[in-house]
């Protein structure tokens, strides 16, 4: 198998919410705890989970907009936090970032033409004389005019003005391009239009994905590989098809489930959640699910005091579950699961 | 259950429409007036809701749907204003009636749930306060009379320990549960006809869910008829009877549930349909379907038809003349394909 | 029905990206948010200014007297009727005549050619007071709500602490120990507005700061200097000048209340405020004497208020609705 191109080991990211008199933090937001996984070169990431699940804080660690509590990103095998500073700036040319909301990530008093050559200027990626031509050809690529480039970002519509974010991005020539639910403030007919893009341009300029969406649905669509958050923790990997043809965890299988098709023929039977949604605050020790898992076995079992682990169930497909468990004394679990499948 | 107070069949208003029909908006037209022009936001609109029977209005944003519901609701804002039509509620013109009777209506006979329910409660004031207040206002009971149905409701759209959330302020419960709260506010009063505005939007899927199937059980259980409007097809192909589709302030398409999305009519709602990503487990790896271009300008539609450029079936036709809404097999829609005149000047 | 039009396949139809490579800008309008929508697309926000200070008649009229304060304030000096700090006692507090339109003072002096004379002080006092103000509340601002944090905490409670004080009462602190003349007010009045700008900018660049183009801004590898300066401080830049303008009314205001207690101009210099105070004792005997400078100052600063408010509402889409 080749090289992954980004990897990150036991990635965790805590805010504090609370400070003592003393300054000492007394309350933690667990936006993202221990998190691990690879992308590839050339491959799709699909990333997926609800509101507050920390999905985003993690395209934001990639990038460097947040720095995280602890754990590592290895890019190109190296750790990202013991990179030189001329290391770093390479890095980050690397990794670019599509924002979610169109309207919020242009600047108002900046047109277009700006806009996309900004990174260019402030790297001198390009002697100045070139940079006119290359913005041009970037905005060609997204599917834009160059004579765009007077213009201001308030002036277009959500679907090009998402087109600008992503002419900017590429202006940094990056090999990963973080999307955070790029499509998700757009409406239904322009949201294919740009998934249509992302995917022509990664085959263009050769772009791996992180895919960061809340919903399955999209994520099908653009994704090799998803994995599925909740609250902070990943609690399902798998290649696409196998995700959706054989969700194992509870969770997954709710989410499936919830997405409402237009076709009755392929509506699923409806999983509703029962409970309420834990708290990332200061979450209690065990499963994060478990307060509204419909699955676990009867006295709860381990699953509300002991965190599981993220297990193989088959070749490339891992699940966080104490179904699961990796280890060989828990056929009874399996058997519990056999039952509730 | 208490009887209806208001009882319309008592009112000396002059009867109109058909029976069995709680709602007939009739050639609804809103305007927005702006410094830079005048935005038609809702043009010559009609649909209408039968007792007991959810209806979703589908279209993307400036489709002029939420424009419809409010004005429906009359909580149109400046610059807007409704300049032609008639929202006729049980027979009696809805447009028409002095703001204080209105008032009674909105929240007895017709609730509405909007998009944010953030901002649709009070932060300062507890769940209880108004919760309690809005059905001692609406249904003339005794504070603990409404205390208590005010711990059922609540109990009803799924919120654990009624008792206990009631003394919670708004900020206090999350997105799911507050929409909740105002599911349980609207529907608190028994009305006839619930007005939902993008009920789920800013919600998680997971909750989604649980408040479409929680309005689908209310349905049933209260008979109660339901205007539902979202841009989210899947939603309307789970819950809606009938739909009706909006581009650009008018009316394109309207049919049965099932008949709109076994066999979509207008270019537009079969480009909406198809742009979708699906979920079937294909082996696909091939392009979306995209429509292609984008909303025109709503200052300045074209002539013809709003969609045309943007439809693979227009025609010489459609530059130049808006079609009108045809009746088609028992459907109506708006394309000039349907024209029952024949298709000529029409290249398919 | 009319007859169809021959049958003309549309050969220069425009698909999708072709529509777009054209660049057309066509805003998607949500329902509600309809107005927001259109008043972003604007083709030039202080063209759209101009227009509504226009439309509004209070502002524009003020606009006009501010525009000939300005002239008085260059030309005043050089074509006043008298000497304006010539004496002359024998003519002292003669009421207003065809010779001395708005009279004579205690001393014999010009009041109208004072008055002249004194709009050139006002306004460069107004002007001065409101740059330093601003230069120093500005940078204060933005480094204490880009940085956040500990500098944050200091810089703004140190802003705090003045703004404890009556301004008034700190400039005539800071005057006490500059000494005494109107470059020493001009500097006293500018110190103490500072925490007003400092307080508005910090406030404006919090908002700013959660903008995602902020943060893809730093993603472009910008240093922060370069982001304050070049994505963050010019959208507040709308917002700062109004209340610059409001600034210029109050710190005229200042000056003329500095003078008025006889710590700006020093005599025969003429200032309004100055001719206020030294006046007040002949309030009942010659009420011309203060009546002039008195109205020259409520009439300026009503000028530089309206056309702040005037300002105001115009960069506030929602007033803009006709």
């Amino acid at each position: 198998m080749t090289e992954p191109l980004l990897s990150i080991r036991h990635l965790s990211k805590h805010f504090p919410v609370d400070t003592d008199l003393l300054g000492r933090t007394t309350s933690v937001l667990k936006a993202v705890d221990d998190l691990s996984l690879d992308i590839y070169p050339g491959e799709t990431f699909g990333l997926v989970g609800e509101s507050g699940c920390g999905k985003t804080t993690v395209g934001k660690m990639l990038v460097n907009l947040y720095r995280p509590t602890s754990g590592e990103i290895l890019y190109g095998g190296r750790d990202l936090a013991k990179l030189t500073t001329s290391e770093r700036r390479a890095y980050h040319r690397e990794i670019q970032l599509i924002f979610q909301d169109p309207y919020s990530s242009l600047n108002p008093r900046m047109t277009v033409g700006d806009i996309v050559s900004e990174p260019i200027r402030v790297n001198r990626l390009l002697p100045p004389d070139k940079v006119d031509d290359r913005v041009s050809y970037l905005l060609n690529c997204v599917g834009l005019s160059a004579n765009c480039k007077n213009r201001y970002a308030h002036e277009f519509s959500g679907g090009q003005r998402q087109r600008i974010g992503i002419a900017r991005a590429l202006a940094m020539e990056p090999k990963l391009i973080v999307c955070d639910e790029p499509v998700s403030a757009l409406d239904v007919s322009i949201q294919a239009q740009v998934l249509n893009l992302l995917s022509d341009l990664s085959d263009q300029f050769g772009l791996t994905y992180l895919f960061i969406a809340h919903g399955l649905n999209v994520v099908k669509h653009v994704s090799d590989r998803v994995g599925v958050m909740y609250l902070g923790r990943l609690v399902e990997v798998a290649e696409k098809r196998e995700l959706y043809r054989n969700p194992v965890h509870p969770y997954t299988k709710a989410l499936l489930s919830a997405i409402p098709v237009t076709n009755p023929a392929h509506r699923r039977e409806r999983i509703l959640l029962e409970g309420t949604v834990a708290s990332p605050i200061d979450p209690p020790p065990g499963c994060r699910f478990c307060s509204r898992c419909y699955a676990k076995p009867e006295g709860a079992g381990g699953c509300d005091s002991e965190m599981p682990e993220l297990v193989e169930v088959s070749p490339g497909h891992f699940v966080s579950c104490h179904l699961f468990a990796a280890e060989e004394g828990d056929q009874e679990m399996r058997a519990l699961h056999e039952e509730a499948r | 259950m208490a009887e209806r107070r208001h009882d319309l069949a008592e009112e000396p208003a002059v009867k109109r429409g058909e029976p069995g029909v709680l709602l007939e908006v009739k050639g609804l037209s809103t305007d927005f007036v702006m410094n830079r022009g005048t935005v038609h936001a809702a043009i010559d609109v009609s649909f209408s809701v039968r007792e007991g029977e959810v209806l979703a209005i589908v279209g993307e944003s400036g489709s002029g749907k939420s424009v419809t519901s409010l004005s429906v609701m009359r909580l149109l804002q400046r610059p807007g204003r409704v300049i032609a039509g008639e929202v006729l509620f049980r027979g009696r013109d809805l447009l028409e009636l002095p703001e204080k009777e209105m008032r009674a209506i909105r929240g007895d006979q017709m609730s509405m749930i909007f998009q944010e329910p953030m901002t649709s409660l009070n932060p300062v004031f507890t769940i209880e306060n108004q919760l309690v207040e809005s059905i001692r206002t609406h249904m003339k009971l005794d504070r603990k009379a409404a205390f208590e149905r005010a711990v059922r409701m609540l109990g009803l759209v799924g919120i654990p320990s009624p008792e206990k959330r009631l003394k919670d302020y708004p900020h206090q419960m999350s997105g799911g549960m507050r929409q909740r709260v105002m599911t349980a506010m609207a529907l608190s009063c028994r009305p006839q006809l619930l007005i939902a505005d993008e009920p789920t939007t800013a919600l998680d899927v997971t909750i989604q869910a649980q408040i479409l199937s929680l309005i689908g059980h209310l349905r049933e259980k209260i008979g109660m008829a339901v205007l539902l409007i979202t841009h989210d097809l899947g939603v309307v192909a789970e819950t809606a009877d009938r739909v009706v589709v909006m581009y650009c302030g008018r009316v394109v398409e309207e049919a049965a549930s099932e008949e709109l999305f076994d066999r979509p009519l207008h270019p537009y709602t079969l480009g909406l349909l198809r742009s979708i990503p699906s979920m079937e487990d294909t082996e696909d790896d091939e392009a979306l379907y995209m429509v292609p271009g984008m909303v025109p300008n709503p200052l300045n539609l074209p002539a013809g038809c709003a969609f045309e450029d943007r439809c693979e079936r227009r025609g010489a036709r459609c530059t130049s003349e808006v079609p009108e809404l045809y009746e088609a097999k028992g459907r109506k829609v708006r394309c000039f394909l349907y024209d029952p005149a024949g298709v000529e000047g029409l290249c398919a | 029905m009319a007859e169809p039009d021959p049958l003309t396949p549309p050969s220069d139809s425009l698909i999708a990206d072709e529509a777009m490579a054209l660049g057309e800008a066509l805003p998607v309008v949500s329902a509600l948010g309809v107005d927001e929508t259109f008043y972003e697309k604007a083709d030039n926000r202080w063209l759209e200014m101009w227009r509504s200070m226009v439309a509004n008649k209070a502002a524009l009229v003020s606009m006009f007297f501010i525009v000939f304060l300005a002239i008085v304030a260059i030309v005043g000096p050089y074509v006043t009727p008298y000497n304006p700090i010539e004496t002359n006692m024998s003519n002292a507090l003669k009421a207003p005549s065809a010779a001395h339109w708005f009279g004579t003072d205690q001393l014999g002096m010009d009041v109208f050619s004072r008055v002249v004379v004194g709009t050139r002080v006002s306004l460069t006092v107004g002007l001065l007071a409101v740059s330093i103000a601003l230069t120093i509340g500005i940078a204060l601002g933005a480094v204490s709500g880009y940085a956040g944090g500990r500098t944050d905490t200091i810089v703004m409670r140190l802003m705090d602490m003045m703004l404890a004080v009556p301004s008034i009462l700190l400039a005539i602190t800071l005057m006490a120990a500059l000494g005494k003349g109107i470059d020493k007010a001009v500097v006293a009045i500018g110190l103490v507005s500072i925490p007003e700008y400092a307080r508005l900018v910090r406030g404006q660049i919090l908002s700013i700061k959660q903008n995602d183009y902020v943060a893809a801004a730093r993603l472009a590898g910008n240093s922060d200097f370069r982001i304050i300066f070049r994505h963050v401080l010019p959208v507040a830049m709308s917002v700062i000048i109004v209340r610059a303008t409001l600034g210029i009314s109050a710190a005229i205001l200042d000056t003329a209340a500095l003078g008025f207690l006889g710590m700006g101009v020093q005599p025969p210099q003429a200032e309004w405020g100055d001719m206020l105070g030294r006046a007040r004792g002949f309030i009942f005997q010659a009420p011309h004497t203060l009546l002039f400078p008195g109205l020259a100052i409520t009439l300026t600063v009503l000028a530089f208020n309206l056309v702040g408010d005037g300002m105001r509402d115009a960069l506030d889409p929602k007033s803009r609705i006709r």
